[in-house]
């Protein structure tokens, strides 16, 4: 209960900043849209080919951007000692774990609510048959992305060069990720014949669960002095 | 500053002979996996890279195994001797498993025809490589020791667990490999040549594991003595 209240408190104060600074997640959904623009240019504008690869599109175009929003999650704490404020109140430090954890999840599913549609019209995409499915692998693919994203930001954000060392750490490590996650939207889109999609659901679900219990656990090493 | 103490460097002691075992042992192991067995009936003389692939592979599994292990032991412990030999065990292993991919790809040509192929184990021993240099860029960029081990304990922890989990999910992607060399797909002598290679490997493993870890006392005697200077 007690860590209920200060992992939402955490949340809340972090999605406060958020909506008082819009013009970094609107930058955000426009640099989204960007690399979307980036891959018609690189595949070329036939259609079959664009919707035929746009799952993987979609998941690197997410990946990509989250990445510089997870760049900022322990950053805006740098200021004035705000993270040394944090771990100075009484209690479980888990919850700046979980708070930020969430946070980084709430803020990457409003940005893929612009940004789905954008990538529907710019890659011809079809969601519509298998809309809850579609919808599902997008919340589990961005719950396991913001767990172990969330965690390596808390771990580069204060090492040198944190904008290389945070992509070299998280890409390698969210490999089942991004498969399940690739493999699921591209079957949710274009249909599933063979009944594969299971796999990869289960896939998405495991890795959220082992590293959501893994991270929880040993997050308060990464805070200590 | 006027007197410095000789650091107390751990002896060698063994080292030289466990050198000399490692040298007699690889020596034995590829003499025996390239005259003494006969090339395999359908490869040809370049099945006998095996004799190099799998013990490296193994070594490279063993450094990363160990790498895991004495992270656990730091965290527990918080003595900064089991980070030396998890800084030392990834080095190595790092370096193996890119011997490894290398020695693979010299393989995959002749046999299947290209230098690489999306195949699961190969894919993972790639993304295995990613984690661990990670791993050691991490190292590098922390200054303080404490704080240094424990980052990359955290790391070569989450990295270990992260393995099994990539593999699973690339095969499910992929699978275009023979099955993994195993006693019971490589028929009698050259189960022998293969166990003495893999032998000979993990002994020039402990010996470099001793070398490696001489050097990390020394480093931190080093970082010690500019520590005190500055």
């Amino acid at each position: 209960m007690q860590l209920a209240l200060r992992t939402w408190a955490i949340l809340w104060k972090d999605m406060l900043i958020e909506l008082r600074t819009k013009q970094s997640f609107s930058a955000m959904i426009f640099f989204a849209a960007l690399v979307l623009f980036l891959f018609g240019f690189a595949v070329g504008p036939d259609t079959a080919t664009l919707s035929r690869l746009g799952g993987g599109l979609l998941w690197i175009a997410i990946a990509f951007t989250g990445m510089l929003s997870l760049g900022r999650t322990f950053q805006s704490e740098e200021v004035a000692g705000g993270l040394d404020g944090l771990r100075m109140y009484p209690g479980e430090v888990r919850a700046i774990y979980l708070g930020k954890l969430l946070a980084n999840f709430t803020f990457l599913l409003v940005l893929e609510a612009f940004l789905v549609p954008v990538a529907v019209v710019l890659l011809h995409l079809e969601p519509w048959e298998h809309l809850p499915v579609f919808v599902g692998i997008m919340l589990l693919g961005t719950f396991g992305f913001s767990v172990i994203g969330t965690f390596y930001a808390s771990l580069t954000h204060h090492l040198r060069a944190r904008e290389l060392m945070l992509p070299l750490l998280l890409f390698p490590a969210l490999v089942p990720v991004f498969l399940g996650a690739v493999n699921a939207t591209s079957l949710a889109l274009a249909g599933d014949p063979l009944g594969q999609i299971g796999v990869w659901i289960r896939l998405l679900i495991s890795f959220d669960v082992i590293f959501l219990v893994l991270c929880v656990w040993i997050f308060p090493t990464v805070l200590e002095e | 500053m006027s007197e410095l103490s000789a650091p107390s460097l751990p002896p060698t002691g063994r080292a030289p002979l466990l050198a000399a075992g490692a040298l007699v042992a690889m020596v034995a192991g590829s003499a025996a996996g390239l005259l003494l067995v006969p090339a395999d009936a359908l490869q040809g003389e370049v099945q006998r890279l095996m004799y190099i692939h799998v013990p490296a592979a193994w070594l490279a599994m063993l450094s990363f195994f160990v790498v895991f292990v004495m992270s656990v032991l730091y965290l527990v412990q918080r003595d900064l001797r089991w980070d030396r030999v998890a800084a030392s065990s990834a080095e190595i292993g790092v370096v193996f498993t890119a011997l490894t991919l290398l020695l693979g790809s010299l393989w995959g040509k002749p046999t299947w025809g290209v230098w690489w192929t999306w195949d699961p184990r190969l894919t993972t021993t790639a993304i295995l490589l990613m984690i661990y240099v990670g791993y050691l860029v991490v190292r590098s960029f922390a200054d303080e020791p404490e704080t240094r081990a424990r980052w990359a304990a955290i790391v070569g922890i989450v990295g270990f667990v992260d393995v099994p989990i990539v593999y699973l999910s690339v095969l499910w992607w992929r699978t275009l490999h023979q099955p993994p060399s195993s006693p019971r797909s490589t028929a009698g002598e050259f189960v022998y040549v293969l166990l003495l290679n893999v032998a000979a490997f993990t002994l020039l493993y402990i010996y470099l594991m001793v070398r490696r870890y001489r050097i990390a006392v020394a480093e931190s005697h080093l970082e010690e003595l500019q520590m005190e200077g500055a």
